[in-house]
């Protein structure tokens, strides 16, 4: 009894050597790494699919909702989702990864950045056949939304939604300034001078801003911009074949000095303020009106804010023409040849797409025609509000430097914004808009 | 018969031991240099070669050999000049500035004996923290109306400034921020030079009657001059590749990019944002020359002065 205390209590006492100390790491280390080869292989029967996408905030939500409804129904498949932020570091990693051999099985693209990755080889083309096997077929979309997701001839997106520029209203701040018209709906805005005055009707109301709208950032005012440019029928800012630009200097003169005259004339809106910011003083009541993207509808449901969504005001034009982008699903090029290999990233694209209606709830008008004709969509509300502006939207040329999140968009945006500061004229920043494209068009194309 | 002299036997009889030793040096230092060789050399040598083409991010264009045209095209490029110039601009404002914070601020440290390492921690702990962090933090204390910053300038009656939209003041704001990042590294540094310098230099001044004005200025910024040349080296090379600030409150915080863009950041934009990577190249290169340039100035003037 006391011989094996004494025994222990020695061993106790004896200092571990560092050589012992290190090889007992080693192995404890070593048995660790093991342990996690032993966890892939148990995993399953290999079918993964890595789904990469830049849906932050709201958009990140419902993501999240249709994916479980995909994991609950696929449970064969492995599904690993990744939310990168949103912009050119995306598309620069997306690329990156279709280059390097490593890509996601299916990733998110803008329909505008198709021009750049086509061409440069980093996207499969879809088999239509293939597709229809997974109810995604051609037939699925309209006509016009399946053109543009064609690159010489051969498909390479499977759109899931449109998303154009829209106004939010409070709609307390607007009864309060009697905008709003008998059916608590607001009185249709047609022309600058009307628009104006609603927007100085909301600021008496709010004692702040009339309308917040963020063009202290790269996109926004590209969007108002454009927006206005396409509702004026301009033509076409550059040539289809991107070799010349032909952008209309009188139209985006009439454009431009409407972004001035807000910002300057009729201080309705500030130029200071970044996309949160925006968000946050048109959530907070600060702000009658703003002009975004459909995307924030949750966001301000969530808050319980009195609020409605309808088309961008008729400022020029009669049909609510706005610019828009698209969110389609793309399969950048796979390093396997097999083109069944693919099909647990087509189940994931139908699955996404047959539960588009919850996509729709954030605010996007779906693109799949089950979903955008059923009955549950049109009664969505205010969503329904503006479904048909998808047949009047105005998207970025097709061009390897254009697109969401593109250095176009960037440094267009920083020109509109310091004509909205009144530190160029609108003749001024045409110039500088017209040398910015000429540049890019001389540029050599790196795709 | 000390163990010296067995050494200097080893040296000149048995090479073939000596020539142990030695391998047995290179071997302990091969896998680093494997690392060094594979991560720093051989991309230095690609990228050279990248400028001469007009390479593309997604591989393309690799073989459409351009000679200098990538470097004409970057002398006249009106954006290289002032990218080139912001990050010159940002590092003649950032250096002195630090260099003079810090230094302020070692001495007033130094005399707080008790609690010298609370200010220690204090002025030390923003270098801890990322370059994101530390851009994200300022991005909200800059914000209009909500912000920390406008908010107090607002109570004690002062007009708001746009402190990252306004051209005029958005190169100031991001200064600010990297120098109450930065400077707690130089402090530090400081403070070390600071304890060496011998007491009784000063006691024998305030016998002579120097007043601490002049104890200051002769004594201690003298013999601090090391301490002063090394800060100022550090400073100036890290600040010249400006770009996560930069980046960071551009792309996130609405940071007037006109009047900030850095020469690495307009790198960036060209290379890995619109693809033309053999372009960016060329731009890195040329600027890899001035800072070359700046590492050999400083150097030189480090050893010219190793009489202190």
């Amino acid at each position: 009894m006391s011989g094996r205390n004494e025994t222990s209590r020695r061993r106790l006492a004896q200092p571990i050597s560092r050589r012992r100390f290190l090889y007992g790491a080693a192995t404890a280390l070593g048995g660790l790494a093991v342990t996690g080869c032993g966890a892939v292989s148990i995993g399953g029967t290999g079918r993964s699919v890595d789904f990469w996408n830049l849906f932050g905030g709201g958009d990140g939500a419902r993501l999240g909702a249709m994916e479980s409804t995909f994991r609950k129904d696929n449970p064969d498949i492995q599904l690993e989702s990744t939310t990168l932020a949103w912009g050119a570091p995306y598309y620069t990693k997306l690329s990156m990864s279709a280059v390097g051999g490593r890509p996601p099985e299916v990733a998110i693209l803008h329909q505008t950045h198709l021009a750049s990755y086509a061409p440069a080889g980093l996207l499969e083309p879809l088999d239509p056949q293939l597709l229809s096997e997974f109810d995604i077929g051609p037939d699925n979309f309209l006509p016009t939304i399946l053109e543009s997701s064609k690159y010489e001839g051969e498909i390479y997106t499977i759109p899931l939604d449109t998303h154009p520029f829209i106004q939010y209203y409070n709609t307390d701040i607007c009864k309060k300034a009697g905008l709003l018209g008998p059916d608590d709906e607001l009185k249709p805005l047609e022309g600058p001078d009307a628009v104006i005055e609603a927007l100085k009707k909301a600021k008496e109301v709010t004692g702040a801003l009339g309308l917040s709208f963020y063009a202290a950032d790269s996109a926004g005012p590209w969007r108002l911009f454009y927006t206005l440019y396409g509702q004026l029928e301009g033509s076409p800012i550059i040539s289809p074949d991107t070799r010349e630009v032909t952008v209309d200097e009188e139209k985006s003169l009439q454009a431009l000095e409407f972004m001035v005259a807000l910002s300057q004339d009729a201080e309705v809106v500030p130029v200071d303020l970044d996309y949160g910011g925006s968000v946050a003083e048109f959530l907070s009541g600060n702000a009658g009106f703003h002009w975004n993207g459909d995307w924030e509808v949750t966001t301000y449901q969530d808050a319980d804010l009195p609020f409605s969504m309808v088309p961008f005001p008729n400022v020029f034009g009669e049909n609510h023409i706005s610019q828009a982008d698209r969110h389609t699903f793309v399969i950048p090029k796979q390093p396997t040849k097999d083109p069944r290999a693919m099909e647990p990233a087509f189940q994931f694209i139908s699955s996404m797409l047959k539960n588009s209606l919850v996509w729709a709830k954030g605010g996007h008008i779906p693109a799949y025609l089950p979903v955008a004709e059923s009955e549950e969509y049109r009664k969505l509300s205010p969503q329904s509000n503006y479904v048909g502006v998808a047949d009047n939207v105005v998207l970025d040329p097709e061009a390897w430097f254009s697109g969401s999140g593109s250095t176009m968009e960037q440094r267009a945006s920083a020109t509109f914004q310091t004509a909205m500061a009144g530190r160029l004229t609108p003749k001024q920043a045409f110039a500088e808009l017209r040398t910015m494209l000429q540049e890019f068009v001389d540029t050599p194309k790196p795709v | 018969m000390a163990a010296v002299g067995s050494r200097e036997v080893k040296h000149s009889t048995k090479p073939a031991a000596q020539r142990r030793i030695d391998l047995n040096g290179y071997l302990f230092v091969l896998p680093f240099l494997v690392f060094y060789a594979l991560f720093l050399i051989w991309p230095v040598i690609l990228g050279m070669r990248m400028s001469f083409f007009n390479w593309s991010l997604v591989g393309t264009g690799a073989r459409e050999f351009l000679g200098l045209t990538n470097f004409r095209e970057l002398f006249a490029d009106p954006d290289f000049w002032s990218s080139l110039w912001h990050s010159i601009l940002f590092t003649l404002l950032v250096v002195p500035t630090i260099v003079v914070f810090a230094l302020g601020l070692a001495l007033l440290a130094n005399r707080a004996i008790p609690a010298r390492w609370f200010f220690r921690i204090s002025f030390f702990a923003p270098y801890l923290l990322p370059s994101s962090v530390i851009a994200l933090i300022w991005i909200w204390m800059y914000q209009p109306g909500f912000g920390l910053i406008n908010s107090y300038l607002t109570r004690i009656g002062l007009p708001e400034v746009s402190w990252l939209t306004d051209p005029q003041v958005a190169m100031i704001s991001v200064v600010i921020a990297t120098v109450w990042w930065q400077l707690g590294f130089s402090f530090v540094l400081y403070l070390a030079g600071l304890q060496e310098i011998p007491k009784e230099l000063y006691d024998a001044a305030a016998v002579d009657g120097a007043s601490p004005l002049i104890r200051t200025r002769y004594i201690t910024i003298p013999l601090l001059r090391r301490t002063t040349i090394l800060v100022v080296a550090l400073a100036l090379l890290a600040n010249l590749n400006v770009f996560d600030q930069i980046y960071i409150m551009s792309t996130s915080g609405g940071l007037d990019y006109a009047s900030t863009r850095s020469l690495i950041v307009y790198v960036y934009e060209q290379g890995f944002t619109l693809y033309r990577v053999g372009y960016a190249a060329a731009m890195t290169y040329v600027f890899f020359v001035l800072v070359l340039a700046v590492s050999i100035g400083s150097f030189v003037l480090n050893n010219r002065r190793r009489d202190v």
